[in-house]
């Protein structure tokens, strides 16, 4: 046990290398630590410690460079090597909850306020690019890492958003399972999934074009899940949560782990192609889709099930009783953002 | 110069506006001592006259400043008055070109410059900053558009994307960087140490090195050239034997065997010089090949081979002697052999009292047959007997019934013979008949005892037919026809005959084939087809009264088959195009109800009923036959699967549920859509499909691999995505996917443009100190 911060630990981040780590926390410190555990008979102690004049809330390491991003009231980029930010850039004043760096155009950041907008950055040229105003809080955002503009955020108004980040007035898709707001988000190193931590105590996993999730993961004993993230070979996510403990998940549930002979392979592809193939028909159907839920969890969504079905319907015959042409019915996906900003 | 002047005169002009000014305001100055209007009018006839001098400019200046003067005439001020004079003005030469036109330009530049706006709100300007930029990034970006295309298409994608090189370091290198540090972890590679075992470096102990060295360096090369050696010999023979076996000349397999006994025997006979106990083995083991002979059959005579040249041993003297060999090589492996001197007394004596064993029958073939098999001789008595024979045709019949019976006893090899001589009196007959024109009274006698012969000839004809194979039987058949035509032009007696050879449907060929064949009949041997021609018309002579009825009526269903098949030819066709008709059908249906309801409605009812009656009909289940024409029996045409057997693969069809409408007889309930199917069947058509009739394709065609072939299974089963446990998976890079990835650092780029950044950055620094 180590005494590094005074107060909370708000984020951590790991160096590209791995050798190293960062955190940040309410004493408006950011310090390096080693990743290695101190040698027989060493005190553990951080590499560096850099003073700051504010708090910092969040904390992001560059993918290729000695450069971190850290998020307060502004965002500023540090230099590993200096105790002052080499750039720091702000858009309002609200105080930014997290900041990521694109792991493919290394240069763009994405930063989620308070104020409910995302607003993205260009570490080049200094300067903030485009922000967009959702209708509820963005907790944060993830870029994907096989599509440079493709990005998610998880959204307090339960949802997720994946956003092409050349046209931030319609996301590209929503994704909508969760029934409590969303606190975090990961993507596979893959770029086909990502998984969602959120506050009703499950975490799903979702097909990055498909608005609904392909699997949840619950326990009896996990409370709120804080943060999640996919492990960089892609097979399996860590999540942690409130009740203090990191848990381990196969990202593919029924995935046979360890060594598989080629026959074994063969049929296990056979077989989930067979699954694919007849998917749509309805005892394959309800067999690949059915899922044990917590009794809150399974309430909750018929509970919203009946309060969307009727919204749809006071829409539905708002329209019906009005003039023809008057109401204009606006689709889920760009209901939900507010404005752009340019 | 010009310029210089310009300027001078401007000066100058500023002056004079001073001057002027400052007289008004203040007239007390102390510069200018002549304030008297009288000075200054000399002054300006002075200028005058000056500027007379001087050509049109001077006029000009004058006249520009008409306006001033007019105005103030009363004033001491007048035109040109500020004007003073230069020295170089003096000195100069005349110049066309006026020092003024340099001013107006000056004027007119001054004139056109114009003020500086107010600078853009600090709001605004990074906005515009944020869209320029935003622009870029997006371009930046779009890069990327046709990677992320093709990624989301791809057929399969196996990360990691780069193929990483593996990098392979000797465990010295890996175990070097990491030393021992706890006291457990010291203490153990101190008892390592103690024990010199190789801890990083070498590996191998001392002991271990020296036994690597211990074969010397020549010593395995001599090795290594033995074996290659040994291996190139072997090859070698390899090959050779492998030739030897593929040469298939009976003649060179012949003499190599007899060479090898040669050798074998000269062997022999040295060693009984040498080795004497040697050659007693060798002898040995010629006894046991002499056992050997005595318990198998190779030797005589009853193989295939055999069989087949026992046929032809009539006509072929080779084949003769073959057999005869084949059985002299019995004898000869079964005799006894002659050892020494004293067993050979023993041997005679043995002889002599085995003698009397053997049958009389025995020694007299012996002595009759001209080699040693005895069968042989029975042919050929046989042979004579047959020669005796041929003189009397009529009382041929006879003797052959009475000798079938005892032949079909004997084997099937007797049989053979007997056919065999059978043909040879046919051929003798013919001949006969050929020279006497005496066919009709042979047909006559031979049809005058039917029921006997008629028995005996289906039997010959049976054991013909299995002694010939299928295409043979077909060439002779054709070969017969072809003959019995020939007869038919010859001889008039045939004509019996004609119409029945023509009737049977085999004959049914056309004449083209008919020649093609006899062409390729052409080698065979003249007299043999004739005899199997004479044996055929003599095995259908019988049957020609007994089952001509028979085969008529045979003929008859034939015909009535092909009729039905003909009659039939027209429905199919009609099911093969079944919309028209339904709709004439239906056209027609629907005239007749108008009818029907112009006239009278009383049929309707009934035809209520009848679309009932169909309708239960077609709801219930059908049977269904599993049963395989040809399967385990003779198939083709007109041939149906036997009784038993469509009874044996019939699947009877359970009895479906009561129909809801028994009981309704007005109503038609339709039960077509099966509840229980319905569940399991797909409702809408699913998302990505246009056309019901795409996806039922794509649900019918099989990706198993019992319906496909390895190698398309694999591909249809092929996984989206493929990653290996373990192995990171990095971003995409632009590497990786053949795009030039940008030189500088991002880092280098910030550093690099601090002006604007520093400003911003001083700002928000100060904001902060201030907080």
């Amino acid at each position: 046990m180590i005494q590094a911060h005074e107060g909370f630990v708000r984020g951590i981040c790991t160096r590209f290398c791995g050798t190293s780590f960062f955190t940040v926390g309410d004493d408006k410190t950011v310090k390096q630590w080693k990743m290695d555990g101190p040698s027989f008979g060493e005190e553990e102690e951080p590499l560096h410690t850099i003073l700051g004049k504010t708090v910092y809330t969040g904390i992001d390491h560059h993918w290729k460079e000695a450069v971190f991003a850290t998020c307060g009231q502004q965002v500023d980029i540090w230099d590993e090597q200096r105790s002052s930010p080499i750039c720091s850039m702000t858009w309002g004043f609200d105080s930014i909850s997290s900041v990521k760096f694109n792991p493919v155009e290394t240069f763009l950041l994405g930063s989620c306020a308070s104020d409910r907008n995302i607003v993205l950055y260009d570490m080049r040229q200094a300067t903030p690019l485009k922000k967009v105003i959702l209708d509820m809080r963005t907790n944060t955002i993830c870029w994907n890492p096989m599509e440079a503009f493709i990005f998610t955020a998880a959204n307090e108004d339960y949802n997720l958003y994946t956003f092409d980040m050349r046209a931030l007035d319609t996301p590209v898709m929503v994704h909508m399972d969760h029934v409590s707001a969303v606190l975090d988000v990961d993507y596979s190193p893959t770029g086909k999934d990502f998984v969602s931590a959120s506050f009703d105590k499950s975490i799903r996993i979702f097909p990055v074009d498909k608005s609904r999730s392909r699997e949840v993961y619950h326990t009896k004993r996990m409370q709120h899940v804080i943060c999640v993230k996919w492990t960089s070979d892609s097979k399996y996510i860590m999540c942690g949560s409130d009740e203090m403990n990191i848990r381990l998940w196969k990202a593919n549930a029924s995935e046979k782990l360890g060594v598989l002979t080629s026959r074994e392979k063969a049929a296990t592809d056979y077989n989930q192609r067979l699954k694919e193939k007849f998917q749509h028909h309805p005892h394959i159907k309800r067999i690949s889709r059915h899922r044990h839920l917590p009794k809150s969890i399974y309430s909750q969504i018929q509970e919203q099930r009946v309060m969307k079905e009727a919204r749809r319907r006071k829409e539905l015959n708002r329209i019906k009783h009005s003039k023809p042409g008057s109401v204009q019915r606006v689709s889920e996906k760009k209901k939900r953002v507010v404005a752009v900003v340019k | 110069m010009s310029s210089s002047r310009a300027a001078e005169s401007l000066l100058a002009l500023n002056q004079q506006e001073e001057l002027e000014d400052l007289p008004r305001e203040y007239p007390l100055s102390t510069s200018e001592d002549e304030g008297d209007s009288d000075g200054e009018r000399k002054h300006q006839k002075l200028l005058e006259a000056i500027s007379s001098l001087d050509g049109k400019n001077r006029r000009k200046l004058a006249e520009r400043s008409e306006a001033s003067l007019k105005v103030s005439e009363f004033n001491a001020s007048s035109e040109g008055s500020g004007e003073k004079l230069v020295l170089s003005d003096l000195l100069e030469p005349v110049k066309t070109s006026s020092s003024l036109a340099a001013v107006k330009k000056q004027l007119n530049r001054v004139k056109s410059k114009k003020t500086v706006e107010l600078p853009l709100h600090r709001e605004e300007i990074e906005r515009i900053h944020r869209e320029v930029a935003f622009n870029k990034t997006s371009q930046v970006l779009s890069k990327w558009d046709p990677v992320v295309q093709k990624n989301r298409q791809a057929e399969q994608l196996v990360f990691p994307l780069s193929k990483q090189q593996s990098v392979f370091a000797p465990i010295e290198h890996v175990v070097s960087g990491w030393k021992a540090r706890t006291p457990l972890e010291q203490e153990i590679f101190n008892l390592l140490h103690k024990n010199k075992q190789p801890v990083t470096d070498p590996l191998l102990t001392p002991m271990e090195k020296a036994s690597l060295k211990a074969m010397s360096l020549e010593e395995v090369k001599m090795r290594r050239a033995e074996l290659q050696r040994a291996r190139a010999l072997q090859s070698y023979y390899a090959a050779r034997a492998r030739r030897e076996k593929k040469i298939k000349s009976k003649k060179y397999h012949k003499l190599l065997k007899k060479g090898k006994a040669k050798q074998a025997l000269k062997e022999f006979e040295k060693l009984r010089k040498v080795n004497p106990a040697a050659a007693l083995e060798e002898l040995e083991k010629l006894e046991k090949a002499r056992m050997m002979e005595r318990m198998s059959l190779k030797h005589q005579n009853s193989g295939k081979w055999a069989k087949s040249k026992a046929i032809m041993a009539k006509y072929d003297l080779e084949a003769r002697q073959a057999m005869q060999e084949q059985l002299a090589r019995n004898k000869e492996l079964m005799q006894k052999i002659q050892v020494a001197s004293e067993s050979a007394e023993e041997e005679g004596v043995a002889e002599e009292e085995g003698e009397p064993f053997v049958p009389d029958m025995v020694n007299e073939v012996q002595v009759k047959a001209s080699g040693p098999n005895p069968w042989m001789f029975r042919n050929h008595s046989s042979d004579t007997k047959e020669a005796e024979v041929q003189g009397d045709p009529e009382e041929l019949a006879e003797p052959a019934a009475q000798e079938a019976p005892e032949s079909e006893e004997e084997g099937p090899v007797v049989a053979e013979e007997i056919l065999l001589k059978e043909f040879e009196e046919r051929r003798s007959l013919r001949q006969k008949s050929g020279l006497k024109q005496i066919t009709k009274p042979v047909g006559s006698q031979e049809t005058k005892d039917p029921s006997s012969q008629g028995v005996l000839s289906e039997l010959r004809a049976l054991s013909q037919k299995l002694n010939r194979e299928n295409h043979q039987s077909r060439k002779q058949e054709l070969s017969s026809t072809r003959t019995v035509l020939a007869v038919q032009r010859e001889e008039p007696a045939g004509e019996e005959e004609e119409p029945l050879l023509l009737q049977r449907p085999e004959r049914a060929r056309t004449l083209d084939e008919l020649e093609e064949l006899g062409k390729e009949g052409c080698f065979q041997n003249k007299e043999l087809p004739r005899a199997a021609v004479e044996g055929q018309q003599w095995e259908r002579n019988p049957s020609n009264h007994l089952s001509v009825p028979k085969e008529k009526k045979r003929k008859e269903q034939m015909i009535d088959l092909q009729n039905l098949l003909t009659t039939k030819s027209p429905s199919m066709k009609s099911l093969a195009v079944p919309t028209t008709e339904e709709l004439e059908d239906e056209e027609e249906r629907d005239q007749r109800q108008m009818i029907k309801e112009a006239f009278a409605g009383d049929d309707v009812i009934r035809d209520f009923l009848k679309e009932k009656r169909e309708a239960v009909e077609a709801s219930k289940p059908k049977d269904v036959d599993l049963t395989l024409p040809g399967w385990g029996e003779w198939g083709g045409v007109g041939l149906k699967p036997s009784a038993k057997k469509r009874h044996r693969f019939l699947i009877k069809a359970p009895e479906g549920p009561p129909r809801k409408d028994g009981n309704l007889p007005n109503v038609i309930l339709s039960e077509k859509r099966n509840i229980r199917a319905a569940a399991h069947q797909v409702r809408m058509l699913p998302y990505p499909f246009t056309h019901h009739q795409q996806f039922e394709r794509t649900i019918q065609t099989p990706i198993g691999s019992t319906w496909n072939t390895q190698r398309a299974f694999q591909k249809l089963t092929m996984p989206k995505v493929v990653t290996k446990p373990g192995h990171i998976i990095k971003p995409i890079k632009a590497e990786d996917v053949g795009y030039r990835s940008s030189s500088r650092s991002d880092l280098s780029v910030v550093q690099r443009n601090p002006k604007r950044l520093s400003i911003r950055h001083k700002k928000q620094l100060k904001k902060n100190s201030v907080d």
